[in-house]
């Protein structure tokens, strides 16, 4: 299929738009980038230097890969097929940044062991989901609900109100960046290359759209089911955690309410980015796209200068129809 | 008893204990003015856990109910305390956007948690159009209504009996409940039956935003003022609500005495903690524990009901 559509690509004009339908058509995740490249050239004609444009994409991809570093979790959650969503990924963000930074206390010294306290309560949080799923038999959207409480909890326990900042060296680490790339975005780019690694070029991977598409049938053929949901609640869980570590030390401190905003983010960046809610059919690519386009759509209203409710609203209708537009139409009125 | 007594029994349960143990710590609650303090704000919660039911027995799920009931709040303050044509004007055509969000999710296949993600920014956009900082005021009439001395019972317990018993008879004993209820458990065979699927969806998501608006309502009728983000927590409790109370995430198995129950569960739990002089910090973790230990309590049950 990718070698046909290539040695298409090679003749010249005639053929390049039932090309771009045929590529738009296979490939999900095209809407997304479309949109964000629409959306970056609507913001453009506000903002008009050249160092703007630069400087706007700049900080696209460093806020995008928050974004991606959840949405991936997220996604391969999703995958799992109907109802298995994590709604836990804010709080578990909040209580993995509140712990390592207090534990970290502003010392460059413990910056290794502060990275391993995120990811293990990002561990600890997923082991606590995947064990309500498992062995209390809670629909996931609840079970990762109430145990989100309970984290929140812990999280204001643990942080009294108090912004614990990052240290310094890792505080110019996440604000840095090379080659011209932020560096929060290399690390979430390296996350969405594993990820897309083992989503399809690993057994592992199949195992999890299987799941997905049909968990009894996977069961019947081999799938360790149980197994590969485990993995993957703890991996999102662990990515929330590494995320909110990062995003912390960027901000310059973790605070209560720094996870809200990813609740919407996650799950929104993995069905705009053509991954199906239903589960069984996901990419990684689109995410990337999807996260760009977030925050693009809001620097966009931003730029024209409109007020903050006419903003959160045209960002609520514009995600609205861009779910509508990429949907297959399925029933009749 | 049948299943349907076995499913009512657990959230019964739950609330009688939490209740029992709250009158053992505070003898003085065991009283019409302590009553009223302990559920007082448990009449929104109801009513958005109503409209959060009306969505799952449609096998969707809101995730805008929040934003949307503080939407309402905020119009209740302004429009409807000033000049109540527009305002009532406002809330009837945000209910009619409601519908057809329902039926434009059913039209075009769409998932529900993410549409209602997308309009969580779009209501909570137009609250902050509406009132850009906290403020206004209730309606006199509204005041009046939540904060009545009513003989025997006060307000906020039968407040919820009424929602109750009203949406029992609804949901459970009408024809057109009995569909709505259909078309969670298998919308094909709904449709092949002739009924429009897309038309009660449209009116499942139509009622459910009633019940937001009368939520947005009560909460400004208690709280006498509003603001953008008075009621974001709904979303949340509302779920828990539902779920608390015997409903079922697909297959249009709910329950409104126990949605309402459940709702009246989580708003005692927060009292409960208070009067364990447990610090607020662990408020919110109470209510997720509560939740997690009903919900394994149910486990127990549901293996019974199988073998039944």
């Amino acid at each position: 299929m990718n070698m046909i559509n290539k040695d298409n690509n090679m003749q010249p004009q005639k053929r390049s738009a039932r090309d771009f339908l045929e590529l738009v058509s296979g490939k999900p995740w095209i809407w997304a980038f479309l949109a964000a490249g629409a959306t970056y050239l609507a913001t453009l004609l506000v903002v008009t230097n050249s160092a703007g444009a630069g400087a706007l994409l700049y900080a696209a991809l460093t806020f995008a890969s928050f974004s991606v570093i959840v949405g991936v979790g997220q996604m391969f959650v999703v995958t799992l097929g109907p109802g298995n969503v994590d709604l836990s990924i804010p709080a578990t963000m909040t209580l993995a940044a509140t712990l390592s930074l207090k534990f970290m206390a502003t010392d460059g010294a413990l910056i290794v062991p502060g990275v391993l306290i995120a990811i293990g309560v990002g561990l600890v949080c997923g082991l606590f989901n995947f064990s309500l799923i498992l062995l209390l038999r809670i629909p996931p959207i609840i079970a990762t609900l109430s145990s989100s409480f309970l984290f929140q909890s812990l999280a204001i326990w643990s942080n009294r109100g108090v912004r614990v900042k990052p240290p310094e060296l890792l505080a110019q680490f996440s604000t840095g960046g090379i080659f011209g790339l932020p560096n929060v975005a290399l690390i979430a780019l390296l996350v969405s290359v594993l990820a897309w690694c083992v989503l399809e070029k690993t057994i592992a991977g199949r195992w999890v759209l299987a799941t997905g598409q049909n968990k009894r049938a996977a069961r019947l053929g081999g799938v360790p089911v149980n197994a590969v949901r485990f993995v993957v609640y703890v991996g999102c869980a662990v990515l929330a955690g590494v995320a909110g570590f990062v995003l912390a030390s960027f901000s310059g401190g973790a605070n209560l309410n720094m996870g809200t905003e990813y609740m919407l983010m996650s799950i929104a960046v993995v069905v705009i980015g053509g991954s199906s809610i239903a589960g069984g059919n996901s990419n990684v690519p689109g995410i990337w796209g999807a996260a760009l386009f977030m925050f693009l759509i809001v620097s966009m209203l931003n730029s024209y200068g409109l007020g903050a409710g006419v903003r959160l609203m045209l960002t609520g209708l514009i995600i609205v129809s861009v779910v509508v537009l990429a949907s297959k139409r399925r029933h009749q009125i | 008893m049948n299943r349907e007594h076995l499913r009512i029994l657990l959230p019964v349960l739950s609330l009688g204990i939490l209740l029992a143990a709250v009158f053992y710590m505070q003898p003085r609650a065991m009283s019409y003015f302590g009553l009223n303090l302990l559920f007082n704000l448990a009449v929104p919660v109801a009513l958005a856990t109503i409209a959060q039911m009306m969505i799952l027995m449609v096998n969707d799920i809101d995730l805008s109910i929040g934003s949307f009931v503080s939407f309402c709040a905020c119009v209740t303050a302004t429009f409807v305390q000033t000049d109540p044509v527009i305002g009532y004007g406002i809330l009837f055509a945000a209910i009619l956007v409601y519908a057809a969000m329902g039926a434009i999710i059913y039209a075009r296949g769409l998932p529900a948690i993410v549409v209602t993600l997308g309009m969580s920014f779009f209501w909570s956009g137009m609250a902050v159009l509406v009132l850009p900082s906290p403020g206004g005021s209730a309606p006199d009439w509204l005041r009046a209504l939540m904060t009545a001395k009513t003989p025997i019972l006060p307000v906020a317990i039968i407040a919820p009996i009424v929602i109750a018993v009203v949406m029992h008879y609804f949901v459970k004993r009408s024809s057109l409940g009995v569909l709505l209820r259909g078309v969670g458990g298998n919308e094909r065979a709904v449709a092949r039956s002739g009924w429009s699927v897309t038309g009660l969806k449209a009116f499942a998501y139509g009622v459910a935003a009633l019940f937001c608006v009368l939520s947005g309502m009560a909460l400004v009728g208690l709280a006498t003022s509003a603001d953008a983000n008075i009621a974001l927590r709904y979303t949340l409790l509302s779920i828990a609500g539902v779920i608390l109370g015997g409903g079922e995430f697909t297959g249009g198995r709910v329950s409104p005495i126990g949605a309402v129950i459940g709702a009246l569960t989580l708003t005692l739990a927060a009292s409960f903690l208070s009067f364990l002089h447990l610090s607020p910090d662990w408020q919110i973790g109470a209510q997720g524990a509560i939740l997690i230990i009903v919900l394994a309590v149910r486990l127990v049950f549901t293996r019974r009901e199988a073998l039944v």
